[in-house]
């Protein structure tokens, strides 16, 4: 879930650059700029999850 | 050397404050058995970031390091580089070995930080999304919310996630438990250094990053105090309502959290938006700071996630909402939604890579051991208050 994450995110930055590189209007990028910052936000969530200790676990 | 030069001079020597404040802050929001070590690590991880970065610039891009005013900006960056290198310091409070963080502040500086920064202050490509891709005037961030702010806190959170929570943190049912600083004096008392340290940052950064005049120093002076003030009225108000009366580490977040965000845009935005900016953090520290301890149960001591990276994410967002264009050009939103989407989307994970990478091959964290004992008898052999009474509740809870 983890390595997900991870890759989520990067996946989601590589949308925001072919947003900006191949779109014209900034009504398009706009769009694609959000979608992609949305999928890293879903990457977050991911690795947060991936990181939270078990339940009742003394450190 | 022209005056404008030597206006700057004096603003860059400013910022040693700065990291002067953000290592206080980081030691009193500790415990008092790591005391000692907290201020000998933010120590060490300034020497190695400034000299890991200087070296970098010498040798890779060849940038002068022979007095003239070319190499004020490398001072700067050296200076960054080590602000940033201070902020994981926080997370990783009471348990991270001082060799670790040493060899973590060198991989920040030698690879995540100049990797950014020359992106935004560099002319790198974050910088001209203006002139190439028509994005406002491309990315914008004055004083360091992105390359020293949100980079040194995203290296926290990291940190953070490798190093795992404090003994003790999270012992029952999973809910966390509260431990607090041992000295809020210095804690305040550090505000008012990193008020001075910051007001050189964002006014040496504006002028030799963004080409602002030497001039507009008076205005980067304003709207820096007045979203740290507005940054710690919030807070206050918030911690007066939620508790019952104002918590003062909290409010050196909140300070902090103004400081962080001003950075970004200080240069470009006006006094009544600058107050706007800093009440925005002040809410988001509150609020984040409770958050990622619970349900995150991320066991940030210091607050530096909330303060450093939420707080510099805000103020980095804040110049394209509030930033005066007045020459009609449109998309500055896009251009810090892309700087935003690059730090999240690409300079998180570096920062994981090379710090798990690193916690593979010297184990980051001290052993239970050290965590028993505190890190300054266990790490420096002495304590930081050797006439003062031990805590033995906290050893025997442990």
């Amino acid at each position: 879930m983890k390595v997900l994450g991870f890759l989520l995110l990067l996946a989601g930055w590589a949308i925001v650059l072919a947003a900006v590189v191949l779109l014209r209007t900034e009504i398009q990028r706009s769009v694609f700029v959000m979608a992609g910052i949305g999928v890293e936000v879903l990457g977050m969530i991911l690795v947060v999850r991936a990181h939270e200790p078990p339940k009742g676990q003394s450190e | 050397m022209t005056p404008a030069s030597v206006l700057c001079l004096f603003f860059v020597f400013l910022v040693p404050l700065a990291a002067a404040g953000l290592a206080l802050i980081n030691t009193g929001l500790g415990r008092s058995r790591s005391a000692a070590h907290a201020m000998l690590a933010s120590l060490l991880a300034m020497a190695v970031a400034a000299m890991v970065y200087a070296a970098e610039s010498l040798f890779v891009r060849g940038q002068p390091l022979d007095g003239s005013p070319a190499s004020l900006a490398v001072l700067l960056q050296m200076l960054g580089a080590g602000l940033a290198a201070l902020i994981p310091l926080s997370s990783g409070a009471d348990r991270w070995r001082l060799g670790a963080s040493c060899a973590s502040a060198a991989l920040l500086a030698g690879c995540t930080y100049p990797l950014f920064a020359h992106w935004v202050w560099g002319g790198g490509w974050l910088a001209q999304l203006g002139t190439k891709y028509g994005l406002g005037h491309g990315f914008l961030d004055a004083g360091g919310a992105s390359s020293i702010q949100v980079v040194g806190g995203l290296t926290a959170l990291s940190v953070t996630w490798i190093l795992g929570p404090r003994r003790g943190k999270y012992a029952t049912h999973g809910a966390p438990a509260a431990i607090p600083g041992h000295d809020a004096v210095i804690v305040v008392f550090a505000c008012f250094l990193t008020w001075l340290g910051w007001l050189g940052l964002n006014a040496a950064g504006a002028i030799l990053f963004t080409g602002a005049e030497a001039g507009r120093a008076v205005l980067i002076a304003v709207n820096t105090t007045l979203s740290a003030c507005a940054g710690l009225l919030a807070t206050a108000a918030i911690s007066r309502f939620r508790f019952g009366r104002p918590d003062a580490s909290l409010c050196a977040n909140g300070w902090v959290g103004g400081l962080v965000a001003s950075s970004a845009a200080c240069a470009v935005v006006t006094p009544a938006s600058a107050v706007t900016i800093g009440l925005a953090a002040g809410v988001l520290v509150t609020f984040t700071v409770a958050y990622i301890e619970w349900p995150l149960s991320i066991d940030d001591p210091g607050g530096a996630i909330s303060v450093h990276a939420a707080s510099g994410l805000w103020g980095v967002l804040a110049v394209g909402i509030f930033a005066r264009s007045g020459d009609g050009v449109s998309g500055q939103w896009l251009a810090q939604l892309v700087g935003i989407a690059t730090l999240i989307g690409l300079v998180l994970p570096l920062t994981y890579s090379l710090n798990w990478l690193l916690n593979r091959v010297y184990c980051q964290r001290v052993a239970p051991e050290g965590e028993r004992q505190g890190m300054d008898l266990y790490e420096l052999g002495a304590g930081a208050y050797p006439e003062f009474a031990t805590h033995n509740e906290e050893f025997t809870q442990l």
